[in-house]
């Protein structure tokens, strides 16, 4: 196994580990981390392209992945925002209990 | 592929399946924080050491911080009693494990994966600012002002609702 191939199984594998969490639990916590970690594996596989790439010096993955780690942290800040709003109406963070948009 | 990246893939692996499990939140959370670390490490790993260090900065410090806040805040320290799993899990499960078929057969299939591994790149953080002052000073901006927005609607939501009731 070559190793672009080995880091971009890696990254599958991560990959769906997040979305198996983001699918099957209930806290809406664990969700957001799910998608996180989905984010992650996509970061990794632009930084294997990037390094295994004909033209690194063009730096076109480090700069993608640099401009994808700002806009997950912006994500995970309103989405944390999000998530203590729905505690504070609902006083539950179990997405299976969220059923109505306006309570 | 040599020693230390099957460390890495391991620890990674491992914690990330276990930030997924665990049923005590905090738990989840510092498993999810050893994860991103191993992520950071294979990106050093991989020559690009800017992205490593940011990485460990953002994800390891930041992020990780905000989702203990989280926790604390609704009370999810406290395991739960009932199943941790929603009630559609075996759905999940089955578009997880499909997800998955495909991809690796998907990188198994591709020829671009059979290239040899050219050089390791020399990336000094000097050009890294170059490109980001000149070439990707656009998407600087946005990501700014992406930011500055997103600092203020979080605090926003999280602002306690008025006029109710």
């Amino acid at each position: 196994m070559s190793p672009l191939a080995a880091y971009l199984i890696l990254s599958a594998f991560l990959f769906a580990i997040g979305l198996a969490g983001a699918l099957t639990r209930r806290n809406a916590i664990i969700v957001l981390i799910g998608i996180e970690l989905m984010l992650n594996a996509a970061n990794l596989n632009f930084i294997a392209f990037w390094r295994f790439s004909d033209h690194p010096e063009a730096l076109t993955g480090i700069m993608f992945v640099i401009f994808s780690i700002g806009v997950a942290a912006a994500e995970a800040a309103v989405g944390l925002a999000l998530i203590i709003a729905i505690y504070r109406h609902y006083k539950t963070a179990n997405v299976d209990e969220v059923n109505s948009l306006k309570g | 592929m040599n020693i230390i990246f099957a460390i890495i893939a391991v620890g990674t692996i491992a914690a990330a399946v276990a930030a997924m499990s665990l049923r005590n939140l905090v738990h989840c959370a510092l498993a999810l924080t050893v994860a991103f670390a191993g992520l950071a490490a294979a990106y050093l790993q991989l020559g690009a050491q800017f992205v490593g260090f940011t990485q460990l900065l953002v994800y390891v410090g930041a992020v990780a911080i905000l989702i203990v806040f989280a926790i604390l805040l609704t009370r999810g320290s406290e395991p739960p009693q009932q199943s941790v799993l929603s009630s559609g899990w075996p759905a999940g499960i089955f578009v997880t494990v499909i997800v998955l078929g495909v991809l690796v057969y998907a990188i198994g299939k591709s020829s671009i994966v059979q290239a040899a591994a050219p050089a390791q790149p020399e990336v000094t953080v000097r050009q890294i600012g170059d490109a980001l002052m000149n070439k990707f000073v656009l998407p600087l901006e946005v990501v700014g002002l992406l930011l500055t927005a997103a600092l203020i609607g979080a605090v926003i939501i999280a602002m306690k609702e008025e006029g109710k009731k």
